[in-house]
């Protein structure tokens, strides 16, 4: 099979996945054993991929043409590769995880749960390999509309609440924002497709390219940079293994990842730093990476603090995205892979403590690491990670961010990337630390266990990866290596 | 032979077929008719839409005499468009009825009922194939006519009230647009489209034009409902059976936002408009109706108002792609036309299904229903999507090409507003997903029986799969459009 | 000055007679109340607009477009067979209308247009709404 073929079918899997697993609703066993089949599978279609794409096969499979001269149309380069990876991956852990997790829970409407899952996969697919801003556009709205009904699980008023917020932000944006910024792009270009090196140089005046460079980050609402992030913390009534796929799997990924390859191969990170948007966009997720740790730090519910956290830490890609400097591009493409390994870590960890403890409060965690050493262990290594310690796998995308700002004279900026990093200590190691060694004498009931089985395992796998990549970041490295240069 | 003769046939045909259908007995027997009418002029409108497509325009005289004195009937790719555009949503609402009708009429006034819906049927398709001004007064008044007998059968006795309102309201509409012929007659002594065109643009008696072309766009602006002409849409739509309010969603207005489109780029040419700053005012009603009517359908607690008032918000997009001028501009308007035609059908079809399943359509009465009733609730998602206009369904590629004609023209607010609407349908169409699907059922029902009876499913499925299938190829919609600006001769896209 | 009144106001008079004539049924159709008197304004303002064609194709001196011996000079036919048309449309017109007014008064025993609403509002009040 070619390339092509292969690309169909990492997107059709998922889907046909999704099917099966809608059919199974009757006997839980087999649908999640059609889980973890599609979820292997994938991994098996995208590993293909990588080697069809390291032996430099390249191809484009045009699917459909709606709009004469603008195709449905997907190929492979070297960031949507590194993101297949990361995703397809983080799926089936997450799988795992969810499997233990929502038996545990006892949660309702499993089989709605599974298949939307796995139809929400399909749609990330799409985006990783979208050939052209269409396609992007088209699978991203698809992604948002998957992932709703996950985020209104539980269906009580407050999931409803937050699933309007969350589509209202993740839509409204993409429609008002980014759609007309790509159909001005057409008319000026001629052309939607992504191109190494951008195709906006010549037919687009320095201001016009500051304002549409503007209005795709804020109109890829998934990147969640101030003052369109809401939606993200509202999006925390949904279960764990959720909020492990909007935070580190997919979707919040795939808004950087938009953002990071409209720079790449839209505008083309030349053209970018020719106009100057980079010394003044560069403020807008430099504000963001501030103000989201300032806010984490006043967060007691665990998950809303989590949730501030990726806020931050998405803000690093797209700031690594408007530098527009090599450097910084392959810091920004590094921390997609490095955050997610960390983000969904430290998401299983609360999950596990909700599981066993029923507590959703910081302030309600002192002492029970004695109870729950595995756990709290497993989150110490995720926060060290997303901080940027060694020897965990964070570190060398802050390095290369820092690198970036240093080859782009911002010192403020780098200023502000130091002081976020400290915050990160403040409000993430603190609550490991409180865990361990408790501050005032909280009364701990003693029939409070370790998580269960599946939920370790399914931390266990990523904080090893968080350590792995320290030693040894590839393919990500030289994935990112290529995609920035 | 008939091939030749198939633009009149499509007008005498279903007009021989309303009276025979009006004597027979029974419904079933008069739907038999109907439905064979449609059908041949589906096949028919198929056929000279392929011809116009291909590039060649037909002209037909009426009796063999010559326009002007004649009746001529012209198509081009823009009536060839409308032609199709009726005859599918008749054709599938006709198989729709199959169902509805027994549903919602007593026995006895079903024949009449069809004989008024053939009449409707072919005074649209008339209006939108007729080159001859006069000659679309006359459709005009025979497709309304029809309409308020039609309106008037609704189950509530409101739908009494609300057709009156609608008859008031038309008929002045339907006088006003004959006052602007008179003027325009006396200017010119022609009644001939193409013949006006002409001598329009030669003649001196500027005021008696101006007045003219002010009483035609009043009096079809009425019955297209553009703001703020709109008050008898909602009323009517709300209150008339179900059937004839999908037919109605999907065919009335948009003839009327046609035969204005004709007369802004064909008889009285876009000078004048611009000229007089017509397309300015076109503009800024169409961006006040895109903005009331989805500010209205928010607010709305049942589903056929939100619908109504939904497509009173569509129709300010089709003023708006008009007054652009271009010839994307038009473009955009009749792939919207097409399109929407598909999608408030769709949705009107799966709106009646939910009535006779549950006996209600307030939205609160149905929360949960959508996980009783799969197949309904699914062609509601994809015909609401392409409201919105998610790529991927037809309602993109209608909101693509619309803001493609506005940068086109630098016209920023028009962007903002197009947006805007399209945010705001977002809000309308999820409060009706969201109550449909996420939240408990709140009365009991007998779960979805009804919506597997194949008449009701297999129109509203093919309407919500032709909703997706033209969103990824846009060979016909595109394509009608292209040679319809064409035809016109107008500068085609830079 | 004079030139002027009988050149637009004098020469024209007919178009003034239609015009006061269309007023006329229009102010009857938006003020009164009685759905009977609304369609008795719809009428005057149709028979304003047959009048303003017919008059518009009245050419001096000439006869009715009759064709007959010694007459050389007729008025257009063509306005007159288009009102003939109109005529037969808003006798359709009327028609309906008052069969809508008779199924009205028979469910709601009354034609006045604020006693309807008020029924209707009424109505939506004491029960849920169905629609």
């Amino acid at each position: 099979m070619s390339i092509t073929g292969y690309i169909m079918w990492a997107m059709l899997t998922p889907l046909l996945g999704a099917v099966i697993i809608s059919r199974l609703g009757r006997w839980p066993n087999m649908r999640e054993a059609a889980t973890l089949i599609t979820a292997t599978t994938l991994i098996g279609i995208i590993y293909r991929i990588y080697r069809r794409f390291q032996s430099g096969e390249a191809g484009e499979l045009v699917v459909a043409e709606p709009i004469p001269g603008l195709s449905i149309a997907f190929s492979v380069e070297p960031l949507g590769m590194l993101f297949a990876i990361i995703a397809s991956f983080l799926w089936l852990v997450t799988s795992i995880y969810a499997i233990g997790y929502m038996r545990g829970h006892h949660e309702k409407n499993q089989t709605r749960f599974f298949t939307t899952f796995a139809i929400a996969i399909a749609a990330t697919m799409g985006i990783i390999f979208s050939d052209n801003l269409l396609t992007l556009f088209l699978f991203y709205e698809l992604l948002t509309l998957s992932t709703y009904p996950l985020v209104v699980h539980s269906g009580t008023d407050k999931a409803r609440h937050s699933g309007r917020v969350y589509l209202g932000v993740l839509m409204g944006t993409s429609i008002v924002l980014m759609l007309p910024a790509i159909i001005v792009i057409q008319t000026q270009t001629g052309t939607l497709d992504f191109t190494a090196g951008g195709i906006m140089a010549d037919s687009v005046s320095p201001a016009w390219a500051i304002t549409l460079y503007l209005l795709f980050i804020l109109g890829i609402g998934k990147a969640a940079v101030m003052p369109l992030h809401k939606w993200l913390p509202a999006a925390m009534v949904a279960p764990t293994p959720v909020s492990a796929l909007l935070h580190a799997v997919a979707v919040v990924k795939a808004g950087v990842f938009s953002i990071l390859k409209v720079t790449l191969y839209i505008f083309g990170p030349d053209f970018i730093t020719s106009t100057g948007a980079d010394t003044w966009l560069i403020w807008l997720p430099a504000t963001t990476i501030l103000l989201a740790s300032l806010i984490a730090m006043t967060c007691d519910n665990l998950k809303e603090r989590l949730a501030y956290s990726t806020i931050g830490q998405l803000s690093y890609i797209v700031l690594g995205a408007v530098l527009a400097n090599p450097t910084g591009l392959l810091g920004g493409s590094l921390h997609i892979a490095m955050h997610a390994f960390a983000k969904i870590t430290l998401f299983f960890a609360a999950g596990a403590i909700l599981v066993a403890t029923h507590k959703t409060q910081v302030s309600q965690l002192n002492g029970l690491g004695r109870q729950m050493p595995f756990t709290f262990i497993f989150f110490a290594i995720g926060s060290a990670s997303i901080i940027g310690l060694p020897p965990f796998g964070g570190m060398w995308s802050k390095w290369y961010l820092a690198l970036g700002t240093v080859d782009a004279g911002q010192w403020a900026i780098l200023a502000i990337l130091m002081l976020s990093s400290l915050l990160n200590i403040i409000y993430l190691l603190a609550i490991p630390v409180r865990a361990f060694f408790p501050t005032t004498n909280h009364h701990i009931s003693e029939n409070i266990k370790e998580a269960p089985i599946t939920c370790l395992i399914g931390m266990l796998i990523p904080s090893l990866i968080c350590i792995y990549l320290f030693l040894n970041p590839e393919p990500f490295y030289s994935l990112a290596r290529l995609a920035a240069q | 032979m008939v091939g030749q003769h198939s633009v009149i046939l499509m007008v005498v045909l279903p007009l021989l077929a309303a009276p025979v259908t009006a004597l027979l007995p029974g419904g079933r027997s008069s739907w038999a008719i109907v439905m064979t009418v449609m059908a041949l002029c589906l096949i028919m409108s198929l056929g000279i839409l392929g011809d116009v497509i291909s590039g060649s325009l037909i002209h037909y005289e009426l009796g063999g005499w010559a326009p002007p004195w004649g009746i001529a009937y012209e198509i081009d790719g823009l009536n060839a468009l409308m032609a199709v555009i009726i005859s599918i949503v008749g054709t599938l609402v006709a198989i729709y009825a199959w169902y509805s009708v027994p549903a919602d009429i007593p026995e006895n006034k079903q024949p009449l009922f069809y004989a008024a819906y053939l009449l409707c049927f072919l005074g649209l398709l008339g209006m939108s194939m007729t080159g001859d001004i006069f000659n679309v007064f006359v459709f005009l008044e025979i497709s309304s006519l029809a309409t308020y007998a039609l309106v008037g059968m609704g189950r509530n006795r409101q739908a009494l009230t609300a057709s009156f309102q609608y008859l008031i309201l038309g008929t002045i509409g339907a006088t006003f647009f004959l006052i602007g012929i008179g003027l325009a007659y006396a200017a010119t002594g022609s009644l001939n489209m193409a013949d006006l065109a002409i001598r329009l643009s030669e003649s001196t008696h500027v005021q008696t034009i101006h007045t003219a072309f002010g009483f035609i766009f009043i009096g079809m602006a009425l019955k297209a409902a553009v703001f703020p002409l709109h008050q008898w849409l909602p009323r009517a739509y709300t209150y008339a059976p179900i059937t004839v309010s999908a037919f109605l969603a999907g065919t009335s207005t948009k003839v009327a936002a046609y035969v204005i489109a004709r007369m802004v780029f064909t008889v009285f040419t876009p000078e004048y408009s611009r000229q007089t700053l017509f397309n300015e005012l076109l503009m800024v009603l169409g961006a006040i109706a895109v903005i009331h009517g989805a500010v209205r359908s928010i607010g709305q607690t049942s589903i056929k108002p939100l619908l109504a008032w939904s497509s009173l918000s569509q129709i300010g997009y089709f003023m708006i792609g008009i007054g652009l001028l271009s010839a994307t501009g038009l473009m955009a308007t009749m792939i919207h036309i097409f399109n929407h035609a598909l999608i408030k059908t769709t949705l009107f079809m799966a709106a009646g299904i939910l009535l006779y399943q549950t006996g209600s359509l307030r939205i609160a009465s149905l929360s949960g229903m959508g996980r009783h009733m799969p197949l309904t609730f699914a062609a509601i998602i994809i015909a609401g999507l392409s409201l919105i206009g998610v790529p991927g369904t037809v309602g993109f590629i209608s909101k693509w090409y619309l803001v493609l004609a506005a940068v086109e023209q630098q016209a920023w607010w028009i962007v903002a507003v197009l947006v805007l609407g399209s945010a705001m349908a977002i809000i309308y169409v999820w409060k009706l997903i969201e109550t449909l699907y996420f939240q408990p059922t709140t009365e009991p029902h007998d779960t979805g029986h009804i919506e597997r009876t194949p008449a009701l499913i297999i129109p509203t499925w093919t309407l919500a799969i032709a909703c997706i299938y033209l969103g990824l190829d846009t060979g016909i919609s595109v394509g009608a459009a292209e040679a319809a600006v064409n035809s016109l001769g107008l500068l085609s896209r830079p | 000055m004079i030139d002027y009144i009988s050149s637009h106001w004098v020469s024209h008079y007919n178009y003034w007679a239609t015009i006061v004539i269309m007023m006329i049924g229009l102010y009857t159709i938006i003020s009164h109340t009685n759905l009977i008197k609304k369609i008795a304004g719809l009428n005057i303002l149709q028979a304003g607009v047959f009048l303003m064609y017919i008059s518009m194709g009245v050419v001096t001196d000439g006869t009715a477009p009759i064709a007959a011996e010694g007459f050389t000079i007729y008025s257009n036919p063509l306005p007159q067979v288009l009102m003939l048309t109109a005529i037969v449309v808003g006798v359709a017109t009327t028609a309906l209308a008052f069969a809508f007014v008779v199924r009205i008064s028979e469910t709601y025993h009354t034609v006045e247009e604020d006693e309807l609403l008020f029924q209707d509002k009424l109505q939506s009040s004491e029960e849920t709404e169905e629609w």
